[in-house]
């Protein structure tokens, strides 16, 4: 399979086919598409680059004359962007681990194991989908102020470590897995819980990739809980650190466009590689 | 069940135990507990200092007649206005343009992705760069071809078309993916008898293609809505909701009074309208989708 595609319809599979005017149009229009889409990047990489002066200079240049590495140290030295890239890595390790974790254990338990009051709970869960993310700001900021942790690890991972949909997906995922699969555990006498760690949970494997990949995404690029939560420069995040950047230094452009390209690269560098996990995981999540 | 006979009682506890306590008690805390109590705070008049009051539905009514609700309520259907019909239609187009074979197929469908996964606050602050109206880009482009652009986010009239412009570019990718998907859907059978009886490529689209594709525009248009109604970090970061209200939003008026003027009892009780109306779209387009959309 080809890294980004999807299930290949018989028109998208065989022979290319002969140039002609109207292949030529619909690959011009999708030039142009494309370039619109990178414009923007290839504007952020090269200002990153540019000296303080070269930023405004009419009619832009796109490839700096005198490219400089200075934008980078200056980010580096007169903001924490080190400890903001830690911030980041941490919160978002630790937050995408705990909840891939949390909810393969759930889902599984929700999957195979028979209690009173299952459904009930888990149509809770489900409920708890429904309600906007707005809605619990305001008690969370004022839980996370009453506990005193506000500015801290705690409160940056803790929140983005729950979830009904985790839950809900790995749940999906346990149902459709063969109980045979178990079975024979079940007779040599091994209960829930060695099952789920010793074969479930290595059976589930790509489904717990691409909840991984999806919860890291979302933590490594969240801003609105962040900027809640922390006020103290040391323990900002990358997307926030960078948005207090643009307060302090308005015109260093060159300085700010330094710090989107630090923040942007390690998220790309997930989605290249893995690309098939998430673009299979929305189009299965999202529509079936 | 044939497993019920190997799970001894006291291990099932046990297992329950292990494995779901841990989600149990974090939802509890940080998902269903905050609903809870975001819910009750609605009915307070609470500023996190003074002792909490029990106000009724004052916040409600206050909130229905604030002018500042009803600017943040306009400017919201404004951006959904601008931003759903070019997201959804632009989308479309581009996965038809890419779901036929050619070489370089999946390099597009990568770049035109890409935007997906960066955030928003590095996508928004490349747009306030490029949208700035001395230096920007995007004024430079359009003096080439003889127009002068506005100033864009600093002109209450056009900060609005700045922000859904910077939206409509970074989202089309994701509407680009579920047309994809949802093109995969439509049996190929059916372009092949069309190609039989020679129909017009154009009347293929409108009496095959488009239909076909009735519950993914359903479920595109569902998505962008209810995440268009919760628009944040863009506005934030590229105007604060400025200039002179311009572009205040629902979800930045909610975050200007818990977080700003700590009016804690407010802020719930306009985030529960705001919950009210996505939870009434979400059931009319329910609805639509059950009297349109089926197609099987």
């Amino acid at each position: 399979m080809t890294s980004l595609a999807l299930p290949q319809s018989a028109r998208g599979r065989g022979q290319f086919p002969a140039i002609t005017w109207r292949s030529l149009a619909h690959w011009v229009i999708l030039l142009l598409g494309a370039f619109i889409m990178l414009l923007p990047f290839a504007w952020m990489i090269s200002t990153s680059f540019k000296a303080t002066g070269a930023t405004f200079v009419m009619p832009p240049q796109f490839v700096p004359s005198e490219p400089t590495l200075d934008n980078y140290a200056t980010a580096f030295t007169t903001m924490p962007m080190g400890r903001f890239l830690l911030n980041s890595l941490v919160v978002s390790l630790a937050s995408t681990t705990l909840m891939v974790l949390n909810c393969a254990m759930a889902g599984y338990a929700f999957a195979r194991i028979p209690f009173r009051g299952r459904t009930t709970l888990f149509y809770a869960y489900l409920a708890t989908l429904m309600v906007p993310q707005q809605v619990t700001l305001t008690p969370l900021f004022v839980l996370m102020t009453q506990l005193g942790w506000t500015n801290s690890y705690q409160a940056l991972i803790l929140p983005g470590s729950f979830g009904a949909f985790g839950t809900f997906l790995m749940r999906q995922f346990f149902l459709k897995l063969p109980r045979e699969v178990e079975e024979a555990a079940f007779i040599d006498g091994a209960g829930y819980i060695r099952i789920f760690f010793r074969i479930a949970i290595h059976l589930a494997r790509p489904a717990l990739a691409t909840l991984f990949i999806f919860a890291f995404m979302q933590s490594w690029n969240n801003f609105l809980w962040p900027l809640i939560i922390t006020s103290d420069k040391q323990m900002m995040t990358l997307p926030l650190g960078l948005s207090s950047l643009q307060g302090r230094y308005t015109t260093d452009w060159n300085v700010l466009m330094a710090g989107t390209v630090i923040s942007t690269v390690p998220v790309l560098a997930v989605y290249v590689f893995a690309q098939k996990y998430i673009i299979q995981g929305l189009s299965h999540t999202g529509l079936k | 069940m044939s497993t019920a006979s190997f799970s001894r009682g006291w291990s099932k506890y046990a297992a329950l135990a292990v494995l779901l306590t841990p989600s149990l008690v974090g939802m509890a805390i940080f998902v269903m507990g905050p609903i809870l109590g975001s819910l009750a705070l609605s009915f307070t008049s609470w500023d996190m200092f003074a002792a909490i009051e029990w106000v009724g539905f004052a916040n409600y009514f206050k909130a229905i007649g604030d002018p500042a609700v009803r600017t943040a309520l306009g400017n919201t259907m404004l951006f959904i206005l601008g931003y759903l019909p070019p997201v959804v239609g632009i989308g479309l187009c581009l996965a038809l343009l890419l779901n036929r074979a050619f070489p370089g197929r999946t390099l597009f469908r990568a770049i035109y992705f890409i935007p997906v996964v960066t955030s928003w606050v590095a996508v928004s602050l490349v747009w306030k760069w490029l949208l700035n109206p001395e230096f920007g880009l995007v004024n430079y482009g359009l003096s080439l071809m003889g127009i002068e652009g506005p100033g864009w986010l600093y002109d209450p009239q056009w900060a609005m078309a700045g922000i859904v412009l910077t939206s409509v570019w970074k989202d089309i990718g994701f509407v680009m993916v579920i047309y994809l998907a949802g093109l995969q859907e439509i049996p190929d059978n059916l372009y092949e008898a069309a190609a039989i009886d020679g129909i017009h490529p154009l009347n293929v689209f409108w009496r095959i293609t488009l239909p076909l594709l009735a519950p993914t525009t359903f479920f595109v248009t569902t998505i962008s809505l209810i995440n268009s109604f919760q628009v944040f970090d863009q506005v934030w970061i590229m105007t604060e909701g400025g200039p002179a209200g311009a572009t205040s939003v629902v979800m930045e008026l909610i975050y200007k009074n818990a977080f700003r003027y700590y009016q804690m009892g407010y802020a719930s009780a306009i985030s529960w309208l705001l919950f009210a109306i996505i939870f009434a779209v979400t059931i009319v387009q329910n609805l639509a989708q059950r009297r349109w959309g089926a197609v099987e």
